[in-house]
């Protein structure tokens, strides 16, 4: 697989504040899906403003195809699409004028079968001879989108796209980014839903105050990080976990009827065995057993609690 | 050069004043047509001739002046300004566009548009006077250095503001009254002599005398200080335009 962009030793600091990107290095695939996870403020924004020319970088580098965003930033940008984070859009302009104006900004000629083509895709049509302002906002969201496929760029950021996106968008919206990896773009998004990050992304990076913990392939942190949870259900209801299976950090739940014990499948020993044992030893009969695997969704915040 | 990119904002720079075509045009030749009424009927014809020049024709080039350099600060401030309010300028910084050539594409507009108002003024003009302009060429070149910087310092204005106060601030206290004091209706020594060194350091007054020069040959001030001033002007617009550039003062984060 070949490198896209890459991202050198970045440093951003706004103003006199606290860097809000802080030695980031990372490296995206061509034709990946990659996700970026992060809380509130982690930088995620700012990482993508630096790659697309809306914050000027402190210190680092930044190559698209190998060359620089700096020094060769007409190259750079010509092939890199961007749906910002916030909708930003002129209210009185007709569809079809707002994304050919788009397209032109870009230094390309003129193409109004693309854009047809482009505007059915993102079912808008219908719409395309209405003004903006008469679109509901689920719409303005796909406006945004066809703004920035305009140009046919080979890299897509998408600053969380379905934030405050119904359910059937959402789907929409993960439907459409599935073409576009199929057509060989290269998507780079962020998002706070982690089922979203677990249903698209090839890789998933995380990052928080301004630093990237770790980037991965999406399956093999889920099954590194992945700790199971045992249910067991017991005949007898327990007011408190008996001293003797302290050891297994065991915790009652439904009013004593049960409990859950968390276990790595990582590693060698799950313990499941002797924590059986134990119990059978002590007297404690179980009546069903059950094993859950952990979402994505707690690994991530077990990552950003450690 | 991105000359697409550069005629993509000009066209729309320019559709957006058709979208508002009363606002952007309506209204400075009404208002233009009021001032001739009432200065140049009115009290006009109470007037004595300025320098074999009537006071009806003597206005002209003041008020062509008067009308282009607001319109040039207008357009220009709130051509980039409202991009900035609604938050679309991610879209030109993330375009392969030079600063350079956005700020052509939003000047390029600006100017046209108050070029041409400034010609519909002077072809208004002709309906309540009859003028024979002396040096019609350097009239058009004085027209147009003069759209050009001050669509300049419009943009300017409109990348230093911050909210729709600031954007209105500079134009309404401190370019409307030096435009309306710079001699439009007046000449300078029509003036009381401690008012008349006070007016010349009203930079306006430069150029509305070297506009009137090119329609009457005369002015107040020789033409070749009104010529070296407007470059002056000009070229100072430029330098803090490139400053803007080099420092990415508030246009990038
Ligand atoms: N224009 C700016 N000027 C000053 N500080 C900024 C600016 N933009 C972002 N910051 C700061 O930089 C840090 C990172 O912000 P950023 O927008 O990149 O976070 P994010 O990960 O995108 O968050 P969110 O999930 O809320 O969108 C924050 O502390 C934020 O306050
Ligand atoms: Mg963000």
């Amino acid at each position: 697989m070949s490198v896209i962009i890459s991202v050198e030793n970045l440093v951003k600091v706004y103003g006199n504040e606290f860097p809000a990107v802080k030695n980031l290095n990372l490296n995206i695939n061509k034709g990946e899906i990659i996700a970026l996870l992060g809380p509130n403020g982690a930088g995620k924004t700012t990482l993508i403003s630096t790659i697309c020319g809306l914050a000027s970088i402190t210190s680092g580098t930044i190559k698209v195809n190998n060359l620089d965003v700096i020094k060769d930033y007409r190259k750079t940008r010509e092939i890199i699409g961007l749906v910002p984070q916030e909708l930003a859009l002129e209210p009185f302009e007709k569809v079809m004028n707002a994304v050919r104006f788009s397209r032109r900004l870009f230094g390309k000629k003129d193409d109004n079968v693309y854009l047809d083509k482009l505007l059915t895709k993102l079912q808008l049509f219908e719409k395309k001879n209405n003004i903006i302002k008469s679109l509901s906002g689920g719409m303005k969201r796909r406006v945004m989108i066809a703004k920035a496929l305009s140009h046919n760029p080979q890299i897509l950021f998408l600053d969380e796209p379905t934030a405050g996106v119904d359910v059937e968008l959402r789907k929409d919206m993960w439907n459409i980014i599935k073409e576009l990896k199929a057509e060989g773009v290269t998507i780079i998004l962020t998002t706070h839903y982690i089922e979203e990050a677990e249903m698209i992304a090839d890789r998933i990076g995380i990052i928080n105050k301004g630093e990237l913990l770790l980037v991965e392939e999406k399956n093999k942190l889920i099954k590194r990080m992945s700790v199971k949870t045992l249910k067991i259900k017991l005949k007898k209801t327990l007011t408190q976990i008996p001293k003797k299976l302290n050891k297994y950090n065991l915790k009652l739940i439904d009013e004593g009827n049960s409990f859950h014990y968390f276990y790595n499948t990582s590693k060698e020993k799950t313990g499941i065995t002797s924590l059986l044992y134990d119990m059978n030893e002590i007297g404690i009969n179980l009546f069903d057993i059950q094993t859950e695997e952990t979402s994505l969704e707690e690994i991530f915040v077990k990552i950003i609690k450690d | 050069m991105n000359l697409r990119g550069i005629r993509a904002i000009y066209i729309y720079e320019m559709n957006r004043s058709f979208r508002t075509l009363i606002q952007s045009l309506v209204s400075p030749v009404l208002s233009t047509i009021l001032y001739f009424i009432v200065f140049g009927a009115a009290i006009g014809s109470r007037m004595e001739n300025i320098s074999n020049v009537s006071y009806g024709e003597f206005i002209v080039p003041g008020l062509i002046m008067l009308t282009v350099q607001m319109q040039s600060v207008n357009n220009a401030s709130f051509g980039i300004y409202f991009p900035k309010f609604i938050g679309t300028t991610y879209e030109l910084l993330s375009a392969p566009l030079s600063f350079v050539e956005i700020v052509i594409g939003y000047v390029g507009a600006a100017t046209t548009k108050a070029f041409s108002i400034g010609l519909i003024i002077l072809a208004t003009s002709y309906l309540f006077v009859n003028i024979e302009i002396m040096h019609p060429f350097f009239m058009i070149f004085f027209l147009l250095l003069t759209c050009i910087t001050f669509s300049l310092l419009g943009f300017i204005i409109g990348i230093v503001s911050d909210n729709f106060e600031q954007l209105n601030i500079v134009p309404m206290l401190i370019i409307t009254p030096l435009v309306f004091l710079g001699g439009s209706f007046y000449t300078i020594d029509m003036l009381p002599v401690f008012w008349q060194n006070f007016a010349l350091l009203n930079p306006i007054v430069y150029l509305i005398s070297g506009f009137r020069w090119a329609f009457f040959g005369i002015g107040d001030v020789p033409i070749i200080t009104s010529v070296i001033f407007i470059l002056l002007f000009t070229s100072s617009c430029v330098g803090v335009i490139w400053y803007i550039f080099k420092t990415g003062y508030r246009i990038k984060n």
